[in-house]
């Protein structure tokens, strides 16, 4: 143990990088990253469960314009939404004078916007897929019920169909986590952004990326657990009886 | 017994080859392109700038053939010690950091930092009070990032970018308030541009050294001391015989 704390007391004493103000950047990263994969998700979970329900509609008329937008948001890459939505908005004439501007103006809005979009793309079309699985026997046995559509929906498909999603919907968080490492391009001081910054003040890229690496995957690694945790509990029914 | 015979002869090459100082009649130069106006392609798509010229004259007056080389910053030292080329020319701060690394000839130019605002900005001046609560737009991993950090990186927002076009084009947008660059390239994509009118805000910054170092430096690898010896010594005539006044004045009109 001796061995280790002089270990650890060396390397510490022996650099140059990670001292109390590189780790106050890392620290305000990890605030920013955490906030920002969030909100996004949290926004993007909303928007996607009406969106889903649409997407699957027999009216072609509500599920073709969600269709589009999902096919907008999957088919091309985050980056260029994101670059879209921030260099693009300052295209629109006298957009510094409206209402938007004092949050259009920070970095942190627009990669929220473009976050959440995202996701929410993603997600209507997972929640898409666990509606259209859903068993013919459970809706005809709602049906002989006398359900209203909206009914079955509510008490029925939904609840089977987060149930069956819950494992994609997982990656997708993780996706979503990993994916915001971009939003540095913005000028945004995320986990990432901070790495970068420290690689260039200190010529370092191994310590400031591996440093950052090694955050990345704890929070992963603590998302994973909280999935594992919630299909234990929710998916119980479906485990064979011991 | 044979193989340790080729070890040593190997071994003694190897140190005959080190000691012994090359001697130049052609050095290839290292250069990141663009950075108007000490290294840019003119109109006809030749190399020109304050670098490329005055590079040309101390060449030409040490009596050697130049060539230059194209390399992006980020990969410029290492090229150089890996011998894709001889010096590097290039806007290079002198700071003790690289001077670990590469030998520096004696400085041949100092270039100050300077802020700029948009015309009609309220600030006037540069100190604490001022730029509180502002936003500061900074290319990251220079010195001016480093020292607006570190200066007012607690009392205002210092935003990062990897170019100078995002950040200008930020700039324009009313996203930032103020941006911190050096002085001629902030003249060059600032002031002369037609976009939108710009102005220096306060003093040009030249202190303090620990940040702006002590100007531009030709490096070298750090055996090679003759050659450093050389350009210094056609530096200095060139410096005399007012060669280098009328490039200078060419690039940065009169002093």
């Amino acid at each position: 143990m001796d061995v280790l704390t002089t270990w650890f007391h060396d390397l510490m004493a022996g650099n140059a990088i990670f001292t109390a103000q590189t780790i106050g950047y890392y620290w305000d990263g990890l605030v920013t990253t955490t906030q920002l994969v969030f909100l996004s998700l949290v926004i993007g979970l909303v928007l996607a469960v009406p969106l889903a329900i649409g997407r699957s509609s027999d009216r072609r008329w509500i599920s073709l314009p969600i269709y589009v937008y999902t096919y907008v948001f999957r088919g091309t890459p985050l980056l260029i939404q994101l670059y879209i939505i921030y260099y693009g908005v300052v295209f629109f004439d006298g957009i510094q004078e409206t209402f938007l501007w004092p949050m259009l103006r920070e970095a942190f809005y627009p990669a929220l916007i473009a976050f959440t979009l995202n996701t929410a793309a993603y997600t209507t079309e997972i929640f898409r897929g666990a509606i259209k699985a859903t068993a013919r026997g459970e809706i005809e046995a709602a049906r002989a019920y006398g359900m209203s559509d909206s009914l079955m929906m509510r008490r029925i498909i939904l609840p089977s169909a987060f149930r069956r999603a819950l494992p994609a919907y997982g990656n997708e968080v993780i996706f979503m986590l990993h994916a915001s490492a971009i939003a540095s391009v913005v000028t945004l001081m995320d986990l990432t952004g901070a790495a970068r910054f420290i690689y260039a003040r200190y010529y370092a890229p191994f310590e400031a990326f591996l440093f950052v690496a090694a955050i990345y995957l704890c929070l992963t690694f603590a998302i994973l657990y909280f999935f594992r945790w919630l299909e234990k509990r929710l998916l119980a029914h479906l485990r064979p009886q011991s | 017994m044979k193989k340790l015979l080729t070890i040593s002869i190997l071994g003694a090459a190897l140190a005959a080859g080190t000691a012994q100082a090359r001697d130049y009649d052609h050095v290839r130069i290292g250069v990141d392109v663009p950075y108007e106006p000490m290294e840019y392609r003119g109109a006809d798509g030749e190399l020109t700038g304050f670098d490329i010229e005055l590079g040309n004259a101390l060449c030409a007056e040490i009596g050697v053939t130049c060539e230059w080389i194209e390399q992006e910053w980020d990969g410029i030292i290492p090229g150089l010690l890996a011998r894709n080329y001889d010096a590097i020319m290039s806007s290079m701060s002198i700071n003790d950091e690289r001077r670990q690394t590469v030998l520096f000839s004696d400085s041949y130019i100092t270039i100050p930092g300077a802020w700029f605002a948009p015309e009609g900005s309220e600030l006037s001046e540069i100190n604490e009070e001022t730029l509180s609560g502002k936003s500061i737009g900074v290319q990251r991993g220079t010195t001016y990032d480093s020292y607006a950090t570190d200066s007012y990186g607690r009392i205002a927002t210092v935003n990062r970018y990897s170019t100078a076009d995002d950040m200008v084009l930020d700039l324009q947008a009313q996203r930032l308030d103020i941006v911190f660059l050096e002085y001629v390239v902030g003249q060059a994509t600032l002031l002369q541009s037609d976009e939108g009118d710009y102005h220096v805000v306060g003093e040009m910054v030249t202190e303090p050294a620990e940040y702006f170092g002590e100007g531009f430096g030709i490096a070298f690898r750090q055996r090679d001391e003759a050659l450093a010896k050389r350009f210094n010594e056609a530096l200095a005539t060139l410096k005399a015989d007012g060669t280098y006044d009328e490039i200078h004045e060419r690039y940065f009109g009169e002093e």
